[in-house]
């Protein structure tokens, strides 16, 4: 990983006005494979929107994304999933009315040699996927609406992790966990960053954020306030980022593409 | 498994008799049990009250043939309502459709290749396909790719089509139509016979036995726990028993006295007491349609994406489904569905008329509905919609056979829609 130069993902200079409102302004980031990415900032900053850019569901209005340093066109959800990019969105964008394994392979169902939907194959992996994250999940045969938030969350977990994603997209990600679910996204996270998956990881918990992310980037207003390495910054500074828009002066973490890169080797 | 069941595995199995146990065991789709009682009740209850004119061969046979043109179109209805969305506009369509087929076989293809050509049926249902399947799909256009509301849409095409089928011959009443084309229209002459029938029957049987087969093989590769076998073979005999019972009254209804003279008369042999008259060609078809459909929306990507758009229209998007190409072909599959019933019902009246399939529209909505899809979207099945149509003809002939005048029928159907609509409604807050 030492030789990589060019980051997985590169966000640059992106905007999206919804109307008259100003969503996310001329913001530039970057991700590299096996990193985490903290994205953080208070409610409206604009951490969404960005990011649903990205996963294909808004379309923007400036900007443009480079994968493995090649622009990409995102004009949709199915690009940006044949990209390798997943995401767990903040509202889970579950289909309510079908199952928990209809809903891991929304959109990629599996087939049987007749080209049939093969539900007792899904329904095997999809016990697979998600006992990883929640070992009691049991309710495979009833609509998703009937599951609790956890389980809920396990399914757009299991969704977003079962096709060998290179980027993963969480927002907040653990908002309907109880602190042992938590803990399992937490090791979740390590693990997959440990694959080598890229992760932008939205939440509003510091602290997870503090214990995962390799950078951290700080949105206010629907621009970037900065990104900074970890290592470099306390929850004060990153605090102050976040409310008072201000940068604690340490080294800017996303303009450096090559020191990047050796960093990213370094802390994967 | 997108059917909404009544009974999940976490709620308490201590409570509940053998009905229950029996009814988990099986994992029967509540809902439409309880339609096929309320339908056995109003069977009965319609037999009783007409001194015994509902349960006979030839008012059931009638019933099938009557029920299987709104049954088809039911069928696809269904999928339409599932997606959030309505089709207004089957009734005019199945008379602008029926005009051209009409057109195409009297006026057309005789002046091109002469009267009685063997394959005018066959171009008419083509073209006819053809033309229900485009009108569809530029609906279906306007509604998933511009985004106007289905109901304004088909709303519409209530109207131009309408108006449509009376421009295709200035008002003026197709008919006689090509000898055979007629035979999807269901007369007990042309309907297939006893020993067909019994064919017909025989692969229905072979079908569920395998059905059940396939589905504890697939289990049991996975290592899935299977239904026990006395539920299997509870289900698959109730299954045999509805497919030998109901060919059983078809081919129990004979061909009326004048055809059995006829037919006599033309053949040249003396007149036999009975022929049996079997399962009628459009019921036929309507049987065909429902597999299908009930294949395409429970076994298929496609059926898969209605469901999930109906659900939650952003999480399917967000999923990566192509939902106005999905939403695209739902319309297309309408069209379709209502060519087949408007080959069926210009056949039987054996013209085609402008003023065919007049409130069909609200029929076959009224069907769906009743069959339990819900305007909430992502809740509907194929074999509830088929259900919901027969009890809607099962409602009219009843009271036909009542002498119940048709404003009070009216009266009837529409309270019926609105009660069957209203307990489903409660029913599915109390079970949530
Ligand atoms: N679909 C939308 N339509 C209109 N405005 C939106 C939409 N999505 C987000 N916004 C607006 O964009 C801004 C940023 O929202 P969001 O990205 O959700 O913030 P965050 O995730 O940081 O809390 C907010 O003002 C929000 O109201
Ligand atoms: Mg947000």
């Amino acid at each position: 990983m030492a030789d990589q130069q060019s980051p997985l993902v590169e966000m640059r200079n992106i905007s999206v006005a919804f109307g008259g409102v100003h969503a996310v302004e001329d913001v530039t980031i970057n991700l590299f494979p096996g990193e985490v990415v903290g994205l953080v900032g208070g409610n409206g900053a604009g951490k969404s929107t960005l990011m649903k850019v990205l996963s294909g569901a808004y379309s923007r209005d400036a900007g443009k994304i480079l994968i493995d340093g090649k622009e990409v066109t995102i004009e949709n959800p199915r690009d940006a999933k044949a990209l390798g990019i997943e995401t767990i969105y903040q509202t889970l964008a579950l289909a309510d009315n079908v199952d928990a394994a209809a809903n891991v392979f929304l959109g990629r169902e599996l087939l049987t040699r007749w080209n049939t939907l093969d539900d007792v194959a899904m329904e095997a992996a999809a016990r697979q996927v998600i006992g990883r994250l929640n070992p009691s999940f049991k309710n495979f045969k009833t609509p998703v609406h009937s599951l609790s938030g956890g389980q809920r969350q396990a399914v757009a977990i299991g969704r977003a992790i079962h096709f060998n994603a290179r980027v993963l997209i969480m927002d907040e990600p653990t908002a309907a966990l109880g602190p042992a679910e938590t803990a399992q996204v937490t090791d979740l996270v390590k693990k997959l960053s440990d694959e080598g998956i890229g992760i932008f990881l939205i939440s509003h918990e510091l602290r997870d954020v503090f214990d995962l992310s390799d950078r951290i980037s700080v949105m206010k207003n629907s621009r970037l306030v900065g990104t900074v390495f970890k290592k470099d910054v306390d929850e004060d500074d990153v605090l102050g980022m976040i409310i008072g828009g201000k940068h604690p002066g340490v080294p800017e973490a996303l303009t450096s593409g090559a020191a990047l890169a050796t960093e990213a080797a370094a802390t994967a | 498994m997108v059917e909404a069941t009544g009974s999940s595995p976490n709620t308490a199995p201590a409570t509940g008799g053998a009905v229950r146990r029996l009814m988990r065991a099986t994992e029967v789709d509540t809902r439409l049990l309880g339609m096929v009682g309320a339908l056995a009740i109003l069977w009965i209850g319609f037999h009783i009250m007409s001194d015994g004119l509902f349960l006979t061969p030839r008012n059931l046979w009638n019933l099938s043939v009557q029920t299987s043109s709104v049954a088809i179109m039911a069928t696809g209805m269904v999928l339409v309502i599932v997606a959030r969305h309505i089709d207004l506009s089957v009734g005019s369509l199945m008379a602008f459709v029926g005009m051209i087929m009409g057109t195409v076989q009297v006026n057309l293809l005789p002046q091109l290749v002469g009267f009685d050509f063997p394959l005018t049926w066959v171009i008419t249902l083509l073209i006819g396909m053809a033309l229900g399947a485009a009108i569809g799909a530029f609906q279906g256009y306007i509604i998933a790719y511009l985004g106007i509301p289905a109901f304004i849409v088909t709303l519409g095409g209530l109207l131009v089509w309408r108006g449509a089928a009376w421009w295709v011959a200035s008002g003026q009443t197709i008919a006689p139509l090509d000898s055979t084309f007629r035979i999807v229209g269901g007369a007990p002459n042309t309907s297939i016979g006893a020993t067909a029938s019994w064919i017909v029957a025989a692969l229905a049987c072979v079908g569920i036995v395998l059905g059940i087969l396939g589905g504890r093989r697939q289990r049991r590769k996975f290592n899935f726990p299977l239904r026990p076998i006395w539920a299997e073979i509870v289900l698959g005999a109730i299954g045999i028993a509805a497919v030998l019972g109901g060919v059983g009254i078809a081919n129990s209804y004979g061909w009326p006295k004048g055809l059995v003279r006829q037919y006599a008369q033309a053949n040249n042999i003396p007149e036999p007491d009975f022929i049996a008259t079997g399962i009628a060609v459009p019921v036929l078809i309507a049987l065909v349609v429902a597999i299908v459909m009930t294949f395409l929306s429970t076994r298929t990507r496609f059926g898969r994406y209605v469901f999930a758009i109906g659900g939650n229209p952003e999480a399917a998007e967000l999923g990566g489904i192509a939902t106005r190409w999905v939403t695209l072909k739902i319309f297309v599959l309408m069209g379709i569905l209502v060519t087949i019933s408007a080959s069926i019902q210009t056949a039987r009246l054996n013209a085609a008329t402008n003023a065919l399939g007049t409130l069909q529209e609200l029929y076959v909505i009224a069907a769906a509905v009743i069959g339990g899809a819900s305007f909430a979207g992502g809740i509907g099945t194929v074999p509830g919609a088929i259900l919901g149509a027969l009890v809607m003809q099962s409602l009219q002939s009843g009271m036909v056979l009542m002498g119940i005048d048709a404003p009070l029928q009216n009266i009837v159907i529409g309270s019926v829609l609105v009660l069957a609509v209203g307990l489903d409604t409660l029913y599915r807050r109390q079970s949530d």
